[in-house]
Parts: structure tokens; sequence; C-alpha cells
């Protein structure tokens, strides 16, 4: 639905000498359709950046975008206003910000008119429209109030109808929730998650926060410093040995308890959730186990658990039990000793996976 | 002289006033606000980018301001009979105090537009909004309540300049309060136009106060947070760069 390849955006200052910052570094990104899509980074990743070049608020200084099968940067042309082609595939993208925008001398109906005046319906179309959406974000009885009369999170539903209003198939979030109380951002969420579900939309989201990429996003991606770094579904990425946003999707904590001492993160979902693993390792091969942190619960809908335990010895004498696990089906993360320093750190990345189980298979 | 006396004149002076006063307020908001937001959207990172074109006008506004309203007027002759086919008397006065309005007005437009959130603009901009409808739905009615306070400045100012009109023929009280209480020893006639002029501009002030703040108290602030200022959204190059580093 969303896909951008090799975008790139670099600011450069008018007149200083070779002063340029790189917001955006070669981004691809795919977002299918009808799926909530968040893309997490700390501020100065590049995330406004991204999610400013879906619509060409901002033009990247290279590479395409193509939102429903419409190349949005061969329609921007070379000059830097927008056209009317541009125009007119912006209104059919939602985008609901961080700090709402919302015309505070405008009614909360006549804001969610506002871009039915832009698209020029007439007067009762755009009431009735307007009404039906602010029903649907559950804000029917505030239609005659003004911004300034409404809580945050009554703000964010306004302008979450006012973006539907054009009938979008893609809504862009940025940072839709960061200045919202964390109940009225659980709730923003919801109903995020409602209309995605309801209208069939595609969602692409940014944030800071790893909470909402929890509770509501099918895929996410990692941003650092213009790249991004990880990518895929929920699934997959709690599926990727190392990887810093499953980690911290879904955090397990938990240090040794002294050196000579082997730490791993066994993460399981699907059926491999249901096996006594644990008991079986200790019967099989009759070693001690301690569990240092254990969780389980739904990331993007999925079931996930998550363990940390610890076994007697350093790696090499837990490599059997280690290939043992793996055979299960489960997912071992090493976790570096910091009471030990003789054990290495462990280089991250599939190298380091085939690595493993070439050593648990001995 | 008697109050019988003193009364029409009073009353056909303090109309003079209001009449020019009335339509170069017309002519330099009719000329001031297009120039304010012209002023605006060719700046750096606003909708119009073209510095050179900003430049221009921002020079020509420097100079019509630093000019004193007096020199103005005495320069501004020929130009005026030109138009008015007359140097003497309230129509002719209305040219250069419009003259000298507009960029004075721009000025205060300009302030009044910069304060509106730049995240309006964006978000009108994301339902494919044009500049004009930027222009129309979000900066003029957003910014409306300090748009009728430089209103008010503006009138108040323009009373002071038409004051000084009198003095080369232009009539209204400005002409009167010369005339008779300082040519002239009337100093208690001249008192009479000082108070005049005191209560037309505190009735004007309050007008606008009171308009300026029931459209505020309607509106408020939406957001928690103004943002900079308004940023052109296609190529914030320099101001985005400003931000980041």
């Amino acid at each position: 639905m969303i896909t951008t390849s090799g975008l790139t955006k670099i600011y450069r200052a008018d007149r200083s000498r070779g002063r340029e910052v790189t917001a955006l570094d070669g981004v691809d990104l795919h977002v299918r359709e009808g799926e909530v899509y968040g893309v997490i980074g700390q501020s100065g990743a590049g995330k406004s950046s991204l999610i400013r070049c879906i619509n060409l608020l901002e033009r990247p200084t290279s590479g395409t975008v193509t939102v429903a099968g419409q190349d949005l940067t061969a329609l921007a042309g070379r000059g830097p206003r927008a056209g009317k082609e541009l125009r007119r595939a912006r209104s059919r993208i939602g985008m609901v910000f961080q700090h709402f925008n919302l015309l505070s001398t405008r009614t909360v109906q006549d804001n969610v008119e506002l871009p039915l005046e832009i698209l020029g319906t007439t007067g009762r179309d755009r009431s009735r429209k307007a009404l039906e959406l602010l029903d649907l974000v559950g804000l029917a009885d505030k239609a005659g109030a003004y911004p300034a009369q409404l809580s945050g999170g009554q703000k964010q539903r306004v302008g979450i109808a006012r973006a539907l209003a054009g009938d979008p198939k893609v809504l862009l979030s940025d940072e839709a929730t960061s200045a919202l109380d964390p109940e009225t951002t659980r709730s923003i969420l919801q109903l995020l998650r409602d209309l995605n579900r309801q209208l069939g939309l595609t969602v692409l989201l940014i944030t800071h926060e790893m909470d909402v990429v929890k509770s509501v996003c099918d895929s996410a991606a990692l941003m650092e410093r213009g790249r991004i770094v990880e990518s895929g579904t929920v699934g997959e990425l709690l599926a990727t040995p190392g990887s810093e946003l499953a980690s911290a999707l879904f955090p397990v904590g938990g240090d040794a308890s002294g050196p000579d001492r082997t730490v791993v993160d066994v993460t399981f979902h699907g059926e491999a959730a249901t096996q006594p693993v644990v008991s079986q390792l200790a019967r099989t091969y009759n070693i001690d186990i301690s569990i240092l942190g254990a969780a389980v619960d739904t990331v993007g809908g999925l079931q996930v658990g998550r363990m940390r335990i610890e076994l007697p010895g350093r790696y090499e004498d837990n490599v059997v039990p280690i290939g043992f696990l793996r055979e299960k089906g489960l997912q071992i993360d090493l976790v570096d000793n910091p009471a030990d320093p003789a054990v290495p750190a462990v280089p991250a990345g599939p190298a380091a996976q085939a690595l493993l189980v070439k050593e648990g298979a001995k | 002289m008697t109050w019988s006396e003193t009364q029409p004149l009073l009353s056909q002076a303090s109309w003079d006033t209001l009449y020019m006063v009335g339509w170069s307020t017309l002519f330099a908001v009719v000329g001031g606000l297009p120039l304010g937001l012209l002023l605006v959207l060719t700046d750096r990172g606003g909708l119009l980018q073209n510095l050179p074109a900003n430049k221009v006008l921002g020079q020509v506004v420097n100079v019509a301001r630093s000019m004193p309203f007096i020199i103005l007027m005495v320069a501004l002759m020929t130009f005026t009979r030109s138009i008015t086919g007359t140097t003497i008397g309230r129509e002719a006065a209305i040219v250069p105090l419009a003259i000298g309005a507009v960029p004075f007005f721009a000025r205060l437009v300009e302030t009044a537009v910069r304060e509106v959130d730049g995240g309006l603009v964006e978000a009108v901009q994301s339902m494919g909004g044009n500049t004009w409808t930027v222009v129309r739905k979000v900066l003029v009615p957003e910014s409306l309540p300090s748009l009728i306070s430089s209103t008010t400045t503006t009138i108040v100012a323009l009373i002071g300049y038409s004051a000084m009109a009198g003095t080369v023929g232009a009539g209204g009280l400005g002409d009167i309060a010369i005339r008779y209480g300082y040519q002239r020893f009337e100093t208690q006639l001249m008192w009479i136009t000082v108070a005049i002029l005191a209560v037309v501009i505190s009735v004007i002030q309050f007008a606008g106060d009171f308009a300026a703040r029931s459209l505020h108290r309607r509106g408020g602030r939406s957001g928690p947070a103004p943002r900079l200022r308004l940023l052109r959204a296609e190529e914030p190059a320099a101001a985005a760069v400003d931000k980041v580093a």
C-alpha cells in the first residue's frame, strides 16, 4: 500500500558552506494493505521526515514514494509548489498530528468539514458526513464545541475524524499519542485499531513509545540515524535472534548470579509455548536451571512467552543443552554475563546464529 | 468665542477627522493585509518563498515607515494632486494618510500572521489545500483577534496623523487645535479638541479590544505548544536545518 525505495532527505542551509543534515538515508519501507505499521525511533532518527515524505509535505532529495499504486514523487514535478494532482492525492491520505492542529476559531464540526470544503463537497453533504464521522469517533455530542473546550484525547478524536473525511485508504499518524496521558493513549490506539479493522484502513504510525507498537502494530520498523535498521512483522521480529526491536518489545530482566554461568533468553511462540521444556532440559542433562525472569504477553496479537534462564558453567559447557532447546523449536539468545569477562560478546546477526546452531549440533 | 460659535466648528471638525481616518483605515487594511501576508509567505520557509521579492518588499516597507509623516505628506503632494486634483481638504489628506498607514498595518499583519501555528498550515496542506486555501482558511481566521487589535492600533495612529494633516490644510480636529488653540490663544478650545480626541480614541480602543477579546475567548489555542513559525512544507531546507542543528 505504501512503498518507499531509496528515500533520502538531505537538509541544506541555503548559504552556509557544506552544512548538511541527512535526515533520511536510503529508506526502503513496505507497508502492506490493511496493516498497522509502526516506525519507532528516538527523536532525531528521521521519523518525522519519513512520514512527511510519504505525502510529500517534504520533498525527498531522492528516491520514490508509492501510495496505493500511485507514484507520488512523479506527481510532485520539479517546482517547489504542490500541483493539482499531488494535492488530490494528498486528500486521499489522512494525517493525524501530535499537537492535533485543529483550527481554534472553528467548531469541532467545522474542523471536520474543512477537508470536505477543500474537496468542494456541498454544504448539506459536508455536515452529514462530518456528523457521521464524529459519531464514529464517539464525539457526536461535541459537534458545536470549540477545540479549546475539549480534552487532549477528544481533540485527537476530532483530528482522526478530520483525517477520515476524505475517505482515505491510508492514515498517517505523526506521534498521535505522544501528547496524551497513558489512559487516553490506550483509548486512541484502540480507536485506530478499530478503524483499521472496520474500514480496512492502512495505518502508518511513527512513535517513540514502544508500548504503542506493542499494543497496535502488525509490523514495525526501527529507525536510527535516518536508516531503517530492523523491520518486519511482529512475529518475524520476535523470531529474529538478537533483534533489538524484539527485546525492546518484549523485555525480560535479570542478571547472572555470578561468574561461570551461562544466561540465555528463550523465546517461544506458537506450539512451542506449551511444551515443558525447562523440566525436560533439567532431566535430560541433569543440570540445575534457575529462572531469572519470565513473562507471557500478547504482542501485536501474538501470544508470546520469553524467559531468561541461567545454566551452570560457561557457554562452552552448555553447548549441548542449548542445542537441545533449539531442536525444540525455541529461539535462544545468549546474554552477556557481565560478571564473567571471559565470555566474549556474542556477535549478532545470522552468522552468529549459524555458528551457534553448528556448535549445538555437535 | 461662545459655544454657539464653536459648536458647529467642532462638530464639522470631528466629522472631518472621522471621515479621513475612516477612509484611510479602509485603504490601509485593503493594502496592508495582502502586503503583510506576502511579507510572511515570501520569507525563508514561507509557502511562496521568494527571497529577492521579500527583500524588496521589506525595504519598501522600511523606507515608508521611517519617513516622518509630515515629510511624507509634503513629498506626496504631486501624487495627491494627480489623484484628487487638489492638495487641500479632507479628500486630499486621505491619500498620504492611506499611503503612510499601509506599511504600518502591513508590519502589524506580518507579526500577527507569524504567530499562527505552522502545524495548522501543514494540516491544511495534508488535506490537499493550496496556498490560497491556507491563507483563507488558516492564516487570516486564526490571526483574526490579532488583526483586529492591529486595526485598532492603526486607527489610533491615523487619528494622530490626521491631526498633523490638519496643519497643512486638511481640516479636522488637529486643524482646529492648531489654528484656534495655538495661533489665536483660544486655549479652552484647544483643550476641548484634545478632550474630544481622547474620547474618540478611548471608544475605538475599547471597541477594538472588546471585539478581539470576544473572538479570542471563543477560540483559544488548539495545541499545547505553538510551533516555531510558518514553515513552508515543500522546501523547508533552511528552517529545518536550524531546527536540527
